[in-house]
Order: structure tokens, then C-alpha cells, then sequence
């Protein structure tokens, strides 16, 4: 009877390492024949162009929707109004003496549509790539090209301007287990930035600036597509904290509003 | 020794795979709300009629005009919350912890702490559907989560009616919002989109950014008990509901006045948030100096509010 037992015992072990082992092994198989080896996947994605490995895709044109800061970016604000930003008293006294005519004068009417306070200008976006290792975003607010280099692009120390000089990078998402990475978002640093303006009235930013940005991309349930761009303006001149804001984008289905302006300093 | 029983071998195999099947990251911690967008808003609060870039229809726009601030005075107002929403409109940070399973270790839901003015809200990870059109709403509103990627994506129904804006631009309680959470090191990013049927338009999106700070103090994350008592003699009779008739509200030139905006932009409407509007801000002239909230405070110095060149007051 105790041998009886035993056996069954033993049987019924055998049964249930078997069906452990089948649900443990389960969801790898499915991953794999629905979607491709995951580590092959990571393989490629690492020899492929950023263009075609990109986890997200960026392209199209893109409106800003301005429901954030209203008062400080639809329109210009009144001189010394630094409300929100961290600014220092250096900054504070070169923002006092703000004088959009001689900016004008010497022909630095885009002193607010730099790198590091362009995203926040009511603009509309035209993502394309320029080839296979750089991103191009243009704004028709001001009229001004950011380039976007991947790969092993590094900064030319070449002469200051406004876009600076941009390294971006893929972010990929975390894989789960047995699963390749899903989503993913875009990492750019901008740096060798000319001096300019966080907002039109002159709130200033330094040469030695650095711009860290995080592009994110989502759908809502109304099928909208939305950038998300968490910025990091880090000036030691200027600013006593770093700058953070979250910027936002929707997607639009052509250019058809597309409105090229030339900057302004007023 | 003892043998495992098949049920229990089956049970170890379920929740050994039912681990995240995707990306995720830790929402759990203390994220204090980095100031530089709207600080006036959060802080301080908006001016009375300030409905620059809200969605509001022809409907929301009327009863906001309704508002009038005594009206949160009333006993049956005092202890209102403010809707899940202002976890990306006001000034505070964010209290999150996890819930988990006291059985399987899983996690269940993320809570999110209240505040005086808005109450908690529970983001349930464990697939559980969303009551019914008729089920009870709640201050926090009820709400799920997925992971989408590296991406929390939440869902709200079943909020009570409210504010978007702390000067009674209204929300109604047939409104649902989404919320995108993304992670970059230790800053925190949400994109919420409100839909309300009854007050917009168009969807009104906004987005935030938090910063993981351990050493800060959110006490529990729970409201305070509110105990709601007469603050408005005339009130006591009953009878009186603090409002202003059509045509009556005497701040709607308010901010025309402070900082020469037209009524069309202060009065909202979808088109202000789109960079268009702006062709209809030809020929704006901004006051000569800023005179109020200035951002001068967190400087240690005055703000230079009247053209004296002397420093006048501490925002």
C-alpha cells in the first residue's frame, strides 16, 4: 500500500515538473515565433542605422499646444517678469536691461529662439532625417534648424549658434523577460549654445549652457500622437537650479499650417 | 521530506512568470514638483478670470463667469477636493507608494498621496475593469494603469465635478483623463489629457516634471481631516449661493487691465493654444514693467515693480 502510494506519489511529481517546466518555457517560445529572437533583435538594433533602429518614430510635423506658461510664451512679457525661472542676480540684472531695440539694432532679432528656449516658442515642427545619423527639426517660428547627430558624431567646437550642437541618442526601452525592448525614447544634449534668452524679455542664458532633453512619444485614446520633451537647461551663470519644464506636441496630418516667420525680438 | 502537491508546483510556476512582462520602473518614492512652469498658477493661484489656453466651450466659459470665490465657504464646499487633475496643476509633490498582494507579493496598485485639496488616487495594476456609468464617483476618481514600454499609462472615470483652474473654470463629472508616466534618471514626467463632453471643446493637455528627492517630507500623504463650519453669515439662512449672473462678473477685464491682453485670449477657447492664435496678438505691447509675481522671491531680493528703479515687494 505505502509502495502503491509512493509511486503514485512519484507520478504525480512528474506530472507537475512537467507542467512547470512547460509554463516556464511558455512565454519564450510564443516571443520567439511571434517576434523574433529577442537577443537577435538587440543584435540588429545595434548594427542597424539610428534612422532604422529608431524605437520611435519622430517624424511629420508637429504643433505646439500651448496650455502651460501662456502669459510668458503666446505673448512677450513685461520686462523683469522671471516668474518660474531660477534665475540668478547676475541673471536678474542683465534681464532688467533687456532693450529689444538693440537687439534689433545689431541684428540679433533671434536671441529667444536659440536652442534652449526654442521648444517652448508657439511653433510648429517638421521632423525629417537628414540621412541615416541625423535628425532634422525644423520650426517655423523663427525659422530655425535643430541637427540631431547619432552614432559616433561629436560636437565640432566649431563657432557658437543658436541650434548649438546637438548628440542624441536612443533610449531603449527596458526588456522584460523572454520579451525584446518595447518603445524607447530619444536623449539629446545640446551644448556650444550662443548666448541668448529662456523668453523673449530677455531672461538670459550663457555660451557655457548645456540643454539636456528627453523625447518621449505617446498615443491617446482619441488616436492623437503626442511628443513629450522633458528639458534640463543647466547654466551656471544664469541659473541657480537647473531649468525643467515639460514641453508637448501633437501630431498634425500634413503641413498644411505650416507658417514660416523670421524671428523676432518683441 | 514532505512532496510538493501539483497544485502548489503550478501555483510557484504562475507567479514566478507572472512577473513583469515588460519594461516598468519604480513610481514608488517622494518626487518634489520642480517649479519652473506656472508657478503663479500652483502656487499662489491664477487671477480670478484667467482662461488663457483652456479648451472651454461656450458652456464651461458661462459657468466659470458664474463663479464666484465664497462660494467654496459654503459647509456642503469646504471639504471638496479638487479633481485628480491638479496632480499636475498644483504646488505639491508627489507621495507614491506600492500596494501589493499580501499573498503573492504582486503588485496591485500604485497610490498616489493626497493633499488638503485633492484626495488619493489609486492606480490599479491588477486589471480590474472600471465600474459601471451608474456606480458612485469619488474625489479621486477611479483609475487603472498599464505599462506601455517603459511608459505608465493611467486611466481615470468616476471623478466628481470640480475645477481645472483654481478660479472655478469647471470640470464636470462625465470628464476621463489619461496619464503618460515616463522616467529619465530621477525625473519624472506626466502628460495628462483631460476629455469633458460637457465643458471642452478639445482635450486639454498639460505636463509636469518631478524629481526624485528623498529627503523630502510629505508627512503620509493622506488629507487632513476637514471639519466644515459657518464662514458666511448670510449663508446661514439657506438661501444664498455665492455666484454672478450673466453679464456681471467684475474681474473679466482684470487681466486686460494687468497685462494688456484682449478679452477674446483671457476668455479661452480651443484656438488660444495653438501657435495661430498669435496672429491675433499683432501689435502686442506688454506693460512697460512687471508689476506683479514677478519671480523676485526666490532671488533673496525685491522685485523693481514701478519703473522707480527701487525694489518694491518680495514676488
Amino acid at each position: 500500500m505505502l509502495r502503491i502510494f509512493v509511486v503514485q506519489e512519484s507520478m504525480r511529481m512528474q506530472s507537475a515538473l512537467a507542467v512547470l517546466s512547460l509554463v516556464m518555457t511558455w512565454p519564450a517560445g510564443i516571443e520567439a515565433q511571434g517576434r523574433g529572437d529577442p537577443v537577435q533583435q538587440r543584435g540588429a538594433a545595434a548594427t542597424a542605422t539610428p534612422r532604422v533602429a529608431a524605437p520611435i518614430d519622430l517624424t511629420g510635423y508637429w504643433v505646439s499646444v500651448v496650455t502651460q506658461d501662456w502669459r510668458w510664451r503666446m505673448v512677450t512679457p513685461a520686462k523683469g517678469d522671471y516668474e518660474s525661472i531660477p534665475i540668478t542676480l547676475e541673471a536678474k540684472k542683465v534681464g532688467d536691461g533687456w532693450d529689444p531695440a538693440k537687439d534689433e539694432a545689431a541684428g540679433e532679432p533671434c536671441k529667444a529662439y536659440g536652442a534652449p528656449a526654442i521648444m517652448a516658442v508657439p511653433t510648429r515642427l517638421h521632423i525629417t532625417w537628414q540621412d541615416d545619423n541625423t535628425m532634422k527639426v525644423e520650426t517655423d517660428a523663427g525659422t530655425q534648424t535643430r541637427l540631431l547627430h547619432f552614432g559616433d558624431w561629436k560636437p565640432q567646437d566649431g563657432p557658437a549658434s543658436w541650434q548649438g550642437e546637438s548628440v542624441a541618442e536612443w533610449e531603449r526601452g527596458r526588456a522584460g523577460r523572454g520579451a525584446a525592448p518595447r518603445g524607447g525614447s530619444l536623449k539629446v544634449v545640446t551644448t556650444n549654445v550662443r548666448p541668448g534668452y529662456l523668453r523673449k524679455n530677455g531672461v538670459p542664458y550663457s555660451g557655457s549652457a548645456m540643454l539636456t532633453e528627453y523625447w518621449d512619444l505617446g498615443s491617446e485614446p482619441n488616436s492623437d500622437q503626442w511628443i513629450t520633451i522633458t528639458s534640463v537647461v543647466d547654466d551656471l551663470k544664469y541659473l541657480r537650479v537647473p531649468y525643467v519644464t515639460a514641453l508637448q506636441f501633437k501630431k498634425e496630418v500634413d503641413g498644411a499650417k505650416w507658417d514660416p516667420t523670421p524671428c523676432s525680438a518683441r | 521530506m514532505k512532496p510538493f502537491k501539483l497544485s502548489t508546483l503550478v501555483v510557484l510556476a504562475v507567479v514566478i512568470i507572472s512577473g513583469p512582462a515588460f519594461a516598468q520602473f519604480d513610481l514608488g518614492g517622494h518626487w518634489s514638483r520642480r517649479a519652473n512652469q506656472d508657478d503663479m498658477e500652483s502656487g499662489p493661484g491664477p487671477d480670478p478670470v484667467d482662461y488663457l489656453g483652456l479648451p472651454l466651450n461656450d458652456e464651461g466659459r458661462a459657468r466659470g463667469l458664474s463663479f464666484q470665490y465664497s462660494a467654496v465657504s459654503l459647509p456642503e464646499h469646504q471639504c471638496g477636493y479638487l479633481p485628480p487633475f491638479y496632480i499636475v496643476l498644483g504646488p505639491f509633490g508627489l507621495a507614491i507608494d506600492r500596494v501589493l498582494d499580501p499573498v503573492t507579493a504582486r503588485l496591485v496598485a500604485w497610490k498616489i498621496g493626497g493633499w488638503v485639496d485633492r484626495d488619493v488616487t489609486t492606480i490599479w495594476m491588477d486589471g480590474r475593469p472600471h465600474p459601471g456609468a451608474n456606480a458612485p464617483h469619488a474625489s479621486g476618481g477611479f483609475t487603472t494603469g498599464v505599462w506601455e514600454g517603459d511608459t505608465l499609462t493611467t486611466y481615470t472615470t468616476h471623478i466628481k465635478a470640480g475645477m481645472i483652474r483654481r478660479n472655478g473654470a469647471p470640470l464636470s463629472d462625465q470628464a476621463t483623463m489619461t496619464m503618460h508616466f515616463t522616467r529619465h534618471g530621477d525625473l519624472l514626467t506626466a502628460r495628462a489629457m483631460l476629455e469633458d463632453p460637457v465643458h471642452l471643446s478639445e482635450p486639454y493637455v498639460r505636463s509636469r516634471v518631478w524629481q526624485l528627492d528623498s529627503d523630502a517630507n510629505f508627512g503620509n500623504g493622506l488629507a487632513a481631516p476637514c471639519e466644515p463650519i459657518n464662514e458666511l453669515p448670510r449663508a446661514e439662512a439657506g438661501d444664498v449661493f455665492p455666484h454672478y449672473l450673466p453679464g456681471t462678473n467684475p474681474f473679466v477685464n482684470e487681466l486686460t487691465q494687468y497685462y494688456n491682453l484682449p478679452q477674446e485670449a483671457v476668455l479661452g477657447g480651443a484656438q488660444t493654444m495653438y501657435p495661430e492664435f498669435r496672429k491675433k496678438l499683432a501689435g502686442y505691447q506688454p506693460p512697460a514693467i512687471c508689476k506683479r509675481y514677478c519671480g523676485c522671491g526666490g532671488l533673496g531680493v525685491a522685485c523693481i515693480t514701478d519703473g522707480s528703479g527701487v525694489p518694491q515687494g518680495g514676488r
